[in-house]
């Protein structure tokens, strides 16, 4: 599904990704972890097309086909979803309003006519269930004004109304408390298929203990330097990074 | 907002130059450049006016011939020559009795492509159109219908014929003829316009809708408004504005003039897209417009404008709030792109007690353009308990533009409450990337943020305009980020 080759990415002629290699199936669930500033929210923003990154080196495949000249949008249209580590406000830009933009953008873009606004509203009603989104939330501005947690929940949102190939999802446990944890990784595994597949990027088990991962990697200094099961994130949780780093 | 579909917008994005930029050939009727006695005497005579008016645009022109052209405007611009302008241009076949067969068919085809249809379609939507192109209105609809709840709804010219008592006992009472020294000119050779009166207790069971249109080169076009709404009614009025695109300057200088009577209430909005210049600053439409109401007691008026137009825009639609308990609005939405100018903004002048005043501004500026928001908020002595809120938001699209605020508070009343709210904005990468990463393009994403922004204005248009406003939005800003 996603191929990343011995990628290379810096901003402001600063290398950040070092020779970075991921292989992701469809169907799996894998979570990126390591320490701050170990490049995990540079790999996902890369992934999505930043322009502030220059890739330098390497490649990145979806499904077989090289991604690396595509804008972000149109990395959006193939089928590729970052859900951000901090949303950005658009005020005066409705919940649905934006969704329901996004979608047909991206059906435009596949040459698909608009959704029929009852379709739109059908599935608005059905992924706002799956993720407890309350109707009146919808009519709010975008991210104006949203607690963490609901801000978190509206990234899980719009995946679930994009359904997209991979979904990244950076941190999204940050800023949660433990019901909304619930919640949105809830929304994820409903989600999961055989299909898509999902990145997680934590800095903790916890999120894990939820969404479980079929493989494990550590990020550091730009590179995978470790990978694993699940029980890596554990011994991880345990004995923090530094036998990692140590055994470099 | 049903009638506003994708294709529409894909379409109108498809043009990229300015989209009503074409010149209709018809055969009209000009007076030679030039303005002295002469000229405004045979503009008299040629609207067969009475002696009382020509003697009025007469002492307006004495006036204005003494006055010094304003200059405290944030505007830089070649000060016109007004000898150089033809101040009258009338399509010549119009017929007098002005029924739509009779109206030269070129000038159809002008309102076809300017989206203003005289047909059934907009009989259905319930709006009434007095057209006017260049000076002399050409069509106006619905009049049957208007008048059978006694409302009068036609061009000034008309109603100077028709209805003499009440323009003569309105006419300059707001916007007196030495108010400045465009509003003096319009004075002197205002061509036509449209006039509205609305009489007690009714309340007018459809838009009114004019539409104005520089056609003829070298023309200025000087239109007069005049509405009063009489104790206890109601009337919605639009008013839009495209001027084809020339690489001369034109001139504009409109004086608008409102009266809401004790426990009236009159909204007045406005889509003006005159044409702005082309990418490199040249041409486009000089707007120097007053724009004023009156209330009296317990009345309201509202003014809400969407600016996207105009090289350069100098107009301040303003509230006299003379009856105690009485209310003024002003929404507006002001986009300057390239190498446009504006400074717009309103006055609020509170002179009855207990009244109350608001202001929504939101500029818009791209390219290299100037925006600047110029407001007075005025308390007299005897305003007691007044109040105004003011807000003005500025959002800056690259790094070349510029966005400016200019308040003024005269409070001479300490009951009075005046809340005044500033925030100046950009459109950040980081929204544009969160976009882009929902599949929303760059320049989708823009015109998402900017009508984001401009929401709390555009909810106060009526329906049908508030779709072609969104649109225009969108146009004018087209291409403003790389």
């Amino acid at each position: 599904m996603l191929e990343i080759k011995n990628l290379h990415a810096s901003i402001d002629e600063k290398e950040i990704l070092k020779g970075l290699n991921l292989s992701v199936k469809a169907g799996e669930v894998h979570a990126i972890m390591g320490p701050n500033g170990a490049g995990k929210s540079t790999l996902a923003s890369v992934v999505a097309g930043k322009e502030d990154y220059e890739v330098t080196e390497g490649s990145i495949e979806l499904e077989g086909e090289n991604i690396d000249e595509l804008g972000a949008d149109e990395r959006a249209h193939q089928g590729v979803f970052l859900s951000f580590q901090y949303p950005v406000e658009i005020p005066g830009v409705s919940v649905t309003n934006f969704i329901k933009t996004a979608i047909n953008e991206t059906r435009k873009a596949r040459g698909l006519e608009d959704m029929p606004a009852r379709d739109m509203l059908k599935k608005i009603k059905e992924k706002s269930e799956l993720l407890e989104i309350d109707s009146k939330f919808l009519s709010r501005s975008l991210n104006e004004g949203f607690s963490g947690g609901e801000k978190k929940r509206n990234e899980i949102f719009q995946m679930a109304m994009l359904e997209p190939k991979v979904a990244i999802l950076d941190e999204t446990d940050s800023g949660l408390d433990i019901d909304a944890l619930r919640i949105v990784a809830n929304g994820v595994n409903k989600l999961k298929s055989e299909d898509n597949a999902v990145i997680v990027i934590t800095h903790y088990q916890r999120l894990l203990d939820y969404i479980v991962p079929d493989f494990v990697h550590v990020l550091h200094d730009g590179k995978i330097v470790k990978s694993g099961t699940k029980e890596l994130a554990l011994e991880l949780e345990e004995k923090g990074y530094d036998w990692i780093k140590a055994a470099l | 907002m049903s009638k506003y579909t994708e294709d529409d917008l894909k379409k109108e994005l498809e043009t990229k130059e300015y989209e009503y930029g074409f010149y209709t050939d018809i055969e009209s009727d000009t007076f030679p450049t030039g303005l002295n006695e002469d000229i405004i005497r045979a503009i008299s005579a040629k609207k067969e006016e009475p002696e009382w008016l020509t003697n009025w645009r007469l002492d307006a022109y004495r006036k204005w011939a003494q006055m010094e052209e304003p200059d405290w405007a944030n505007v830089n611009y070649q000060k016109p020559d007004f000898q150089a302008i033809s101040y009258y241009s009338a399509p010549k076949k119009v017929d007098p009795n002005k029924t739509l067969d009779d109206v030269d068919p070129e000038l159809l085809k002008t309102f076809e492509k300017l989206g203003i249809s005289l047909d059934e379609q907009k009989k259905l939507s319930g709006v009434a159109v007095d057209v006017v192109v260049d000076s002399v209105s050409v069509a106006t609809t619905f009049k049957k219908t208007l008048a059978e709840k006694g409302i009068i709804f036609c061009s000034i010219s008309e109603a100077i014929k028709d209805h003499p008592e009440l323009v003569k006992k309105y006419l300059g009472t707001v916007v007196t003829k030495t108010d400045n020294y465009y509003a003096a000119l319009n004075s002197a050779v205002f061509t036509d316009g449209s006039f509205c009166y609305i009489p007690k207790g009714v309340r007018c069971p459809m838009e009114l809708s004019t539409y104005f249109r520089i056609n003829q080169s070298g023309t200025g076009q000087f239109e007069r408004t005049l509405v009063v709404a009489d104790e206890s009614s109601y009337v919605s009025y639009l008013e839009g504005c495209t001027a084809p695109s020339r690489d001369e300057n034109q001139l504009h200088a409109a004086v608008v003039e409102l009266i809401a009577m004790d426990d009236a209430e009159i909204k007045y909005s406005t889509v003006q897209n005159w044409f702005p210049g082309d990418a490199a600053g040249k041409g486009g439409v000089y707007n120097f417009v007053t724009k004023r109401g009156l209330c009296e007691k317990n009345a309201k008026i509202s003014w809400t404008q969407v600016e996207t137009g105009s090289a350069v825009t100098w107009k301040y639609p303003s509230c006299v709030l003379k009856g105690n308990n009485s209310v003024g609005e002003f929404y507006s939405i002001a986009v300057t792109n390239n190498y446009q100018q504006a400074d717009t903004g309103t006055k609020m002048i509170h002179l009855g007690k207990n009244t109350k005043s608001t202001i929504i501004s939101k500029g818009i500026s791209a390219g290299k353009s100037q925006n600047s928001y110029r407001g007075l908020v005025q308390i007299s002595p005897r305003a007691e308990n007044a109040r105004n809120f003011s807000q003005c938001d500025s959002l800056l699209m690259g790094n070349e533009c510029g966005a400016h605020t200019f308040p003024y508070i005269e409070a001479k009343n300490k009951t009075a409450q005046i809340e005044h709210e500033a925030t100046t904005s950009k459109i950040g990468e980081d929204q544009i990337f969160y976009c882009n990463q929902r599949g929303i393009d760059t320049e989708k994403a823009i015109a998402l943020i900017v009508n984001g922004f401009s929401k709390e204005v555009l909810n106060k248009l009526p329906m049908e305009f508030a779709v072609e406003a969104q649109k225009l939005l969108e146009i004018s800003l087209e291409g403003s980020v790389g």
